[in-house]
């Protein structure tokens, strides 16, 4: 009898939901893995925030072209360079309609105003937008270098704006396509400000996306209805719901129960069930990361390249992807990802061959080496279980005779004692690309600039030829040579080995049968305005 | 229990008492199963390296994630399956009981032993110094446990030592507050004024002529505050907070199990339930040792 | 009467001044810098870092920076998240009511079931109902919670399909939040299934959240019962004649509540901790797992202000179990 009456439950509720749905929008929901941590991009970081911010509310100047990393208008129809490549001049959109909600309707469309205040408020200290919520900050802003890039920003009629640079940068372009670059609208801003309601520009946000924000219930659900007026291809849903669930397993399961049509970052033991399973389907494709275990090259015998590859050919690396990312990734010979235009193919890994490695090391006169392997605590899609990872390298540096401990330590100071000089031990870290330029894996991770205080190189690695190519790349726009000279760059890095390339992970988007038109993204991004739900 | 003759040596008295103990402890079924899976446990953790078929670190890399034998597709060689770098479950489980055991008795030590310190020093000089020991364990008191046991991992950073700390810390006012209640009401004994009378000093005072007479709560409560111990330090492990892979430490293996909660039951079920079945056993023993210690109880 | 309540009141503000001290002091040993944490992988220059610690008021003493904290809390301002930007309060408020709508589920629950068996156990002592419920109790209170949350996902969500996952009510339904409580929205919103679909999120975190409160409850009613039902007025009363069920009705029942309420007002802390992992386990959007997110975060102002804030209200809470008690029992009172 209970069975009964719930059973009949579930069925009414199931019958009510595809009349509803029937009779109503087509509503699309995104099992999404972290709450927002706000609405406005420009303050924030985190990926899952601009999926919930950037880019389903707010366009920006240039945009990615969909599945790719190339950059295609967006905001701006067109653009002009100078000769000697430090102007811009952008030739806006015109007709760009804005959002509106309960307290703001847009008297005008979007012009050049609201690109100068996007940009002018995360530059200018003392902009009044600059401070608008006590304690924010433009990180993105800053760590692209864009304070010390950009040297004014003109406005030379409503629809054209110039951007004026020190120096030429290659990647420039596909840094205003970044979150952090979204153009949000002064009008709105002048209208809170006069309202005294400036929080409201990152709570209750008004952009010109393919999405119009219509609620957000902390750390549970996100609501977005289609924007009528959208001045791309209008969007084939009519609601966006984001159901946020930070676990995979849970999120997993309510994929399968129907309760949502998409979700991220599935853990790797599940992928084979995934593809099981008669209704979901799973897209793949590698991911713009790599993982890696970074080596102490100023410490010795880590200084010494020939001890480094030694201890890189006693590494199974094929057991590692197995083991840790279930299969679920590219093994890594070079220090950014196939995807990646510049990647260098012709390169041979080194073999895993731990007789070779322990004659090499004897040559070089290390014995009884006993050195530690970091850990990351935190889980991240380039390194799915950092402690797995290390007990494996673990075991397999003991049959060349190294003995390895492992340590580890809460993020925060994981993160700046692995910065410290004269580190001890090996770091297993990783990156995932934030523009797909090779110049932002290369230069951040690997270059002299960024081996001292508040740079990202680990390794400590200053290798003068390295430096120098990734140098004259910057400031080359032909990208055929750009090409040439990554493709250089890399073989100097694989020469002098100063990271155990781990691996790039796959990236995984299981759904739903009833969905189609979904793009992946290579730099991770979550975009729905081309998806459609079967009836 | 106090009415015994005076005739008596003392080691008769306690043989007597121990008989007693027996008797009511052994009336309770729960509580001799309780002893006899608890007996076991720690059988098995002493003599881990020799019941464990395999190593609880050896990576086996051809058998991840292998079902329990019984299943199609288990190995003889992993009777109860493997995980997913290829260990023997079952031998992960077995040098596990030495965690647990190991957490229990440091945890209970720990708080036991700091809170009959201060139990006996406010109980004993009573006043001001009486009021602030008992403000101070209020406060503590005032927090949820695991919340406050969470926050003094994380500051004395995550891994097993620091969790036991952690988790002591958080147990030891419910001793303190168990032994001042009962010192104060031996105090006012005739036992201890005649003691005091013939000239005995605090100290042994304290140790020798009270704290005996309040051990009965004291060991109630250390049984029930291991099995606390037991389940707290696997949920910081679950959390991520205790101990830290690849201790095979219950909670741990939990923790670690999770990610593959739908794929494979048996990394998952395994640990939870040598958790329950341990915790149950040592509260089945605790309940017994309240019956036979508490004599209010034992009328009815 | 009123001297006592004062007399309560008055114990309870060095005891909240001390909850300042160990929320404060706590999370500012905590090792790690938030900065860092903002920055990442991609690390963060020394003048950019020391820029930000001023900007976040973390270069100043420590002292200085409590009294500033206390200084704030005075005017009910517990500061803003470091990683949302936004005010602490209004998000605890926000995600306030899932917890208590939890707790108040669960503990209505193991009111419910537990007193009941509880008495029963003890009115029918020794029988195979006493022994199997107090089996049944204790594997309860044994019950390592995060486990069984796990276990009861695979079987009823996973396996049997009875239940949803996670969250608190189908995404199908959407009515703006008044009082945050969803069984009252979702009944107010007057739309059709909203509240059954309320009541379908809310049972399985709430049975794994009520698990042990309820083993405590029955074990504890069970006991209080018998103890009662062994004191000479009840068995004068027994050996009048007067018939069994007025017995137990009216002397030994009354009787035995008073420990019983106590009990169940001492679960709000045992509540707390398990909310902690029943949210982390069902993706319950509440304060435990706002709590645990933002210690791994090192959000200072939010770990902090939420430290005072849980400890307060389990203060206060005892506050009024100890309150209740008086009224109840007047020797305590006195004494």
């Amino acid at each position: 009898m209970k069975y009964f009456s719930r059973s009949l439950i579930a069925v009414s509720a199931v019958a009510l939901m595809s009349a509803a749905a029937a009779a109503e929008a087509k509503t699309f929901v995104y099992c999404s893995e972290a709450s927002p941590e706000g609405f406005d991009p420009a303050p924030y970081t985190a990926g899952g925030t601009f999926d919930a911010s950037a880019h389903p509310i707010y366009n920006r100047l240039t945009e990615f072209k969909k599945g790719t990393t190339e950059v295609e208008p967006g905001l701006a129809e067109s653009w002009d360079v100078s000769e000697d490549g430090t102007e811009y001049t952008f030739h806006l959109r015109e007709g760009v309609k804005w959002h509106s909600n309960e307290a703001f309707t847009p008297s005008r469309d979007f012009n050049a105003d609201d690109v100068i205040f996007s940009f002018e408020r995360q530059s200018d200290a003392d902009n009044p937008w600059h401070q608008y919520i006590p304690g924010v900050t433009y990180e993105y802003y800053t760590s692209m270098a864009m304070p010390s890039l950009v040297k004014s920003i003109e406005k030379i009629d409503d629809y054209t704006v110039k951007f004026t640079l020190n120096q030429p940068e290659a990647p420039f372009l596909a840094n205003i396509a970044m979150a952090f670059a979204s153009i949000v609208s002064k009008e709105y801003a002048d209208t809170l400000e006069a309202a005294g309601r400036q929080e409201d520009l990152n709570n209750m946000p008004i952009g010109t996306g393919p999405f119009t924000f219509l609620a957000y219930q902390k750390d549970a659900v996100i609501r977005y209805r289609k924007n009528p007026d959208y001045w791309g291809t209008a969007p084939k849903i009519d609601d966006l719901i984001f159901a946020i669930t930070p676990d995979s397993a849970v999120r997993l399961q309510k994929l399968k129960a129907g309760e949502c049509h998409l979700m991220p970052y599935p853990a790797p033991a599940d992928i084979e069930s995934i593809r099981a399973d008669d209704s979901l389907t799973l897209d793949e494709q590698p991911g713009l990361n790599v993982g890696y275990l970074a080596y102490n090259t100023t410490v010795a015998p880590f200084d010494n390249p020939k001890v480094r590859k030694a201890l890189n050919m006693a590494i199974n690396k094929e057991a590692i992807v197995q083991a840790v990312f279930q299969g679920a990734a590219e093994p890594a010979k070079n220090p950014i990802p196939p995807t990646m235009w510049s990647y260098n193919d012709a390169i041979q890994d080194d073999p895993y061959d731990p007789e070779a490695s322990k004659a090499m090391l004897e040559e070089e006169g290390v014995t009884d080496l006993s050195m530690k392997i970091w850990a990351m605590p935190v889980q991240r899609p380039y390194m799915p279980n950092a402690r797995r990872t290390a007990e494996l390298m673990q075991e397999d540096l003991s049959k060349v005779g190294v003995n390895a401990e492992i340590v580890s330590y809460e993020w925060g100071e994981y993160l700046s004692k692995s910065m410290e000089p004269g580190r001890d031990g090996a770091v297993l870290l990783g990156w995932t690309g934030d523009n797909g330029d090779p110049d932002n894996f290369l230069s951040v991770l690997l270059s002299c600039d960024s081996a001292g205080d508040g740079g990202a190189n680990r390794a400590f690695w200053c290798n003068e030829e390295f430096s120098q190519l990734l140098q004259d790349a910057k400031v080359t726009s032909d990208q055929a040579e750009r090409t040439a000279i990554y493709e250089q760059a890399q073989e100097v890095f694989k020469d002098q080995a100063p990271w155990f390339t781990i691996a790039h992970s796959t990236q995984y988007v299981p759904m739903s049968n009833k969905v189609s038109g979904f793009v992946m993204s290579p730099l991770g991004d979550f975009t729905f305005e081309t998806v459609d739900l079967a009836e | 229990m106090s009415d015994t003759t005076v005739k008596l040596s003392d080691a008769a008295i306690r043989r007597r008492m121990l008989a007693e103990f027996w008797f009511y402890f052994s009336q309770n079924r729960g509580a001799v199963v309780g002893l006899v899976v608890f007996t076991l446990l720690v059988v098995v953790a002493l003599f881990a390296p020799v019941l464990a078929p395999h190593g609880a670190a050896t990576q086996y890399r051809d058998a991840l994630l292998l079902p329990p034998v019984w299943q199609e597709g288990g190995n003889s060689q992993f009777l109860l399956g493997t995980d997913a770098v290829g260990r023997d479950m079952l031998s992960r489980l077995i040098y596990g009981a030495q965690y647990s055991l190991f957490i229990g008795i440091v945890v209970v030590s720990i708080a036991l032993f700091g809170g009959i310190i201060i139990g006996l020093v406010a109980g004993f000089f009573r006043g001001w110094v009486d009021n602030v020991i008992m403000r101070v364990m209020d406060l503590i008191l005032a927090f949820p446990s695991l919340l406050l046991a969470l926050v003094l991992v994380a500051v004395l950073g995550p891994g097993l030592t620091n969790a036991m700390i952690a988790i002591a810390i958080v147990y030891q006012p419910h001793f303190a507050r168990l032994t001042r209640a009962a010192v104060m009401s031996e105090m006012e004994r005739e036992y201890v004024t005649a003691a005091r009378v013939a000239g005995a000093g605090n100290l042994r005072l304290m140790f020798k002529t009270i704290l005996p007479n309040c051990l009965a709560p004291l060991i109630v409560q250390a049984t029930l505050s291991f099995s606390s111990a037991v389940l707290d330090s696997a949920a910081l492990g679950f959390l991520g907070m205790g101990a830290q892979p690849p201790t095979p430490e219950w909670g741990t293996m939990l923790a670690e199990a999770r990610e593959f909660i739908l794929r494979a039951w048996w990394v998952v079920t395994f640990p939870g339930l040598t958790i329950l079945v341990s915790v149950l056993a040592i509260n089945l023993m605790g309940d017994g040792l309240r019956d036979a210690l508490d004599p209010k109880l034992k009328r009815s | 009467m009123v001297r006592f309540i004062l007399s309560k009141l008055l114990f309870l503000i060095p005891t909240f001044l001390g909850i300042t001290i160990i929320a404060f002091g706590f999370v500012r040993i905590l090792p790690g810098d938030p900065v860092l944490l903002m920055a990442g992988e991609r690390g963060v220059s020394p003048e950019r870092h020391a820029e930000l610690s001023a900007q976040l008021g973390f270069d100043r003493p420590l002292v200085m920076q409590y009294f500033e904290f206390l200084g704030r809390l005075f005017h009910g301002d517990l500061g803003n998240s470091l990683v949302t930007k936004k005010p602490v309060l209004g998000e605890f408020l926000t995600l306030f009511p899932a917890t208590v709508e939890l707790g108040l589920f669960a503990i209505v629950l193991a009111t419910l079931i537990g007193v009941p068996v509880g008495v029963f156990a003890a009115i029918k002592r020794g029988s195979w109902f006493d022994q199997v419920s107090m089996t049944a109790a204790l594997v309860g209170f044994s019950m390592p919670i995060f486990w069984w949350g796990l276990l009861l996902i695979i079987f009823f969500s996973g396996i049997l399909g009875w239940t949803p996952v996670s969250g608190r009510i189908s995404l199908m339904y959407y009515f703006p939040d008044s009082t945050g409580f969803m069984l009252i929205d979702s009944l107010t919103s007057g739309q059709k299934g909203a509240f059954t679909s309320a009541v379908s999120h809310l049972i399985l975190p709430s049975v794994v959240l009520a698990t042990i409160p309820l083993a405590v409850i029955a074990r504890q009613t069970r006991s209080a019962m018998l103890e009662v039902m062994g004191e000479d007025y009840v068995r004068t009363a027994r050996a009048k004649g007067m018939p069994q069920r007025r017995v137990i009705g009216v002397h030994a029942l009354r009787n035995a509540m008073i420990p019983v309420v106590t009990t169940i007002g001492l679960q709000i802390g045992v509540l707390m901790a398990g909310a902690i992992l029943t949210e982390t386990i069902f993706s319950w959007p509440g304060i435990g797992k706002w709590m645990i997110d933002s210690i791994s975060r090192r959000d200072y102002p939010v770990v902090q202000s939420g430290l005072l804030l849980i400890a307060g209200m389990v203060m206060l809470v005892n506050l009024l179990v100890d309150l209740t008690y008086g009224l109840i029992n007047p020797r305590i009172r006195a004494s």
